[in-house]
């Protein structure tokens, strides 16, 4: 109990104190997070779309396989990731090991599934709503892509953020191939991680507790977002 | 399409970021090293003479002689003898050079239910708390410390292995690990002297045993051989180990204190 | 008006699902320049009949040709089909219509004039800004009418369009049906409704299990229909005998 009542006061004077090594990790964590997201909204997106509208030999192994890497464990992609980008190892000659790219890879490839995933879900359900209109005005079932996407915005946005917790949450990627390096690498689970490995457990609480609020920040405003453009609209 | 482009270049920027500063080396070394702070200290002499930047990857100690051999640092720094020779005669080091010494202590709960508080025979200790049966948790991890135990156990003649699960807990889990588990556990746990003095979870465990020559836990330095990995930041590695073993690195090893008492013992030839 | 695609024939066209004849050799010729009524009870097959038209499904057997000369394949922009329930994006009303507009080919300023004369033919200027979702059923009715407008079908289906709407909007509807009838249009209408039929039909084709009963002109049908089930259709029977 000590050690919770603690780690909120420890959180909250880092907050009001601006503390500039918080700040230069949350900031880190944000930026490898977010562009993590970005990319595997990128590729996932389409390619849920895709495989919600186009029937393939082979469709439901890919979306069985997809459903399945939706529960990679990150350590296991960290490691991956290390192998491809280690000197040792075919990616070697980019030097990406032990920089943010690195991070922003190895979460790049634990998000995309679920958003894969999840937006094959979403698609499939807005597919099945809007297929024969569109049929009848002409268009194909990969031509609908664009407009399922955009009409489906609130939901994937939803897939988004549940992409954004999975990364902003984990540690065990971003370690092996971060090397949480002070000032390079470090992040806010791994500068957790360490904390808890030095015994500050109240410093490593109020760090989780920062990060718990940024996060609620991001979901927050995703939400604010929504409700402006009308949600009623978009029953 | 302008979004598209406002995002690649956005990436692009992240990507560079890490790569601003060109003079910069790469230390795969161990998390009780760093977990002491050592570097913390350390680094910002020897970049303030230099210009260079030390990134330090602090991971178990297998692991970081793994990252060490695929060529994933300039600089190896660990504390295990044995596994640093031969990293070197298989190769992948130039030359191991004595570095540094701190030692090893027996940490353990209040009540001290084997009652090894106090004794200079680290064998005698041990072979108290396995015929106690106390419970004691091992690192489990190969790491350097790990070794250490594992030696000091074979000189007691005891195979401790044979109460794994009973009373030797075998963690698999670093140093500041398995101190929060051992302690929570009410167990001894052989630790090195910096991570413990810079741990802040003990609750009522204190130090019972130490003095003994044979706790001694010896650092080493080796640059990753050129040879074998193109890419290894030869000459700054060199430079950073020149440092390290001249007069002003040892002094400022030695100059490293926590809580007024020296960590590491600077013992470069 | 030089009109490409009338006359319409289908012959024997063929569907079934699960073994089942839903169409069961439907055969009938719809001649250029009129509104073409289709009526039949419940089960007769009128929607699917058009679909297949529509292309949306492919019959097994039998023909659907377009013009003189025949013409067997037809793009999907001059054959329009309103269905029964609009199916409109979550987007506001002139988005809705944008991307209709957009589906046909049309860019840059020619767009927007199409979207704002399509509004205008529905009377939905005042509701161009709003979420096309909470418009009330008859204006989301008139929306997805101009929406198959957008890219001046030489042929509008219409699939029971007001079988869910009030009497203005019912007549509304039909003022646009017939505005686009005018327009050079063929209109071909589904409905259930007697006296709607009454006012729209210049021809009519009543189908009962799949076939094309009776057809002819509108007036002569009314009055006197030819076949046993057109009349009890007509006075609201149900017509049970011959083969199914």
């Amino acid at each position: 109990m000590d050690d919770i009542a603690s780690a909120f006061s420890q959180a909250v004077s880092l907050v009001l104190a601006a503390d500039p090594a918080i700040l230069e990790i949350v900031g880190l964590s944000f930026r490898v997070t977010l562009s993590a997201v970005v990319v595997a909204c990128l590729i996932g997106l389409p390619l849920g779309a895709l495989l919600a509208v186009k029937a393939f030999p082979g469709r439901t192994a890919v979306i069985v396989a997809i459903n399945a890497l939706m529960g990679l464990p990150p350590v296991v992609v960290g490691l991956f990731v290390y192998l491809m980008l280690s000197n040792a190892g075919p990616f070697g000659v980019l030097q990406l090991l032990y920089t943010p790219t690195a991070m922003i890879v190895a979460q790049s490839i634990l998000v995309t599934p679920i958003v894969a995933g999840l937006a094959r879900q979403v698609i499939a359900d807005l597919h099945a709503e809007y297929d024969e209109q569109l049929r009848s005005m002409g268009v194909t079932a990969t031509g609908a892509i664009p407009t399922l996407l955009w009409d489906g915005r609130h939901a994937l946005a939803t897939v988004a953020l549940a992409g954004f917790g999975r990364a902003v949450a984990e540690v065990g990627a971003v370690l092996i191939v971060g090397g949480n390096i002070d000032h390079v690498t470090r992040v806010m689970t791994t500068a957790i991680a360490l904390e808890t490995s030095k015994g500050n457990l109240s410093l490593a609480l109020g760090l989780g507790i920062i990060l718990l609020f940024m996060s609620v920040l991001v979901n927050g405003a995703v939400m604010g977002l929504r409700a402006t453009s009308g949600r009623v609209a978009h029953v | 399409m302008r979004r598209l482009a406002l995002l690649l270049s956005f990436l692009v920027t992240v990507a560079c970021q890490a790569s601003a500063t060109d003079r910069f080396i790469v230390v795969q070394s161990t998390t009780s090293t760093q977990n002491s702070g050592l570097y913390g200290y350390l680094l910002p002499k020897f970049r303030a003479k230099t210009g260079i930047e030390v990134r330090v990857v602090a991971v178990g100690t297998g692991q970081a002689i793994r990252n060490a051999r695929n060529g994933d640092g300039d600089v190896l720094l660990v504390h295990a003898k044995a596994a640093e020779e031969e990293f070197v005669a298989d190769g992948y080091g130039v030359m191991r050079f004595d570095l540094m010494y701190n030692d090893f202590v027996i940490v353990g709960p209040a009540n001290d239910l084997a009652g090894v508080k106090g004794l200079k025979d680290v064998t005698k200790a041990l072979a108290a708390i396995a015929s106690k049966e106390a419970p004691f948790a091992s690192r489990g991890d190969d790491s350097g410390t790990h070794k250490k135990e594992r030696a000091l156990w074979k000189l007691t003649g005891i195979d401790p292995t044979k109460g794994s699960g009973a009373w030797y807990r075998e963690l698999g889990s670093g140093m500041g690990a398995t101190l929060n588990t051992g302690i929570g556990m009410g167990a001894y746990i052989l630790s090195d002297r910096a991570s413990w003095i810079s741990f802040g979870n003990r609750r009522g465990h204190r130090v019972l045993v130490e003095g003994d020559t044979r706790l001694f836990n010896q650092y080493g330095v080796i640059l990753v051989n050129r040879e074998r990995h193109p890419r290894v930041k030869a000459a700054l590695g060199q430079l950073f180990i020149d440092w390290l073993l001249s007069k002003e690195g040892q002094a400022a090893i030695a100059g490293f204190k926590v809580g007024g008492r020296q960590l590491f013992f600077p013992n470069a030839k | 008006m030089s009109d490409q695609l009338t006359p319409i024939r289908l012959h024997e066209l063929v569907y079934s699902v699960d073994g089942r004849r839903l169409i069961d050799g439907l055969s009938f010729e719809m001649r250029a320049g009129s509104r073409t009524v289709i009526m039949g009870p419940n089960g007769a097959g009128k929607s699917l009949t058009l679909r297949l038209l529509q292309g949306l499904m492919e019959p097994d057997s039998g023909s659907i040709t377009w013009g003189e000369p025949p013409k067997h394949t037809v793009g999907r922009q001059s054959v329009s089909l309103v269905f029964q329930r609009p199916v409109l994006l979550r987007r506001t009303v002139a988005a809705n219509l944008r991307h209709a507009v957009a589906v046909c080919g049309m860019r840059g300023p020619a767009r927007s004039e199409r979207v704002e004369e399509l509004l205008a033919m529905g009377g939905l200027e005042a509701l161009g800004r709003s979420p096309a979702r909470v418009l009330s059923a008859g204006e989301q009715q008139r929306l997805s009418l101009v929406r198959a407008l957008a890219g001046r079908p030489r042929v509008l289906l219409l699939d029971e369009p007001t079988a869910n709407l009030d009497p203005a909007s019912t007549l509304a509807i039909e003022r646009l049906v017939n505005g686009a009838h005018e327009g050079g249009a063929k209109i071909v209408f589904v409905t259930h409704d007697r006296d709607q039929a009454a006012r729209l039909a210049d021809d009519v084709v009543f189908m009962q299990d799949g076939r094309a009963v009776e057809t002819g002109a509108a007036d002569r049908f009314f009055s006197a229909p030819s076949s046993e089930e057109a009349r009890a259709y007509l006075d609201g029977r149900l017509f049970v005998g011959g083969d199914g």
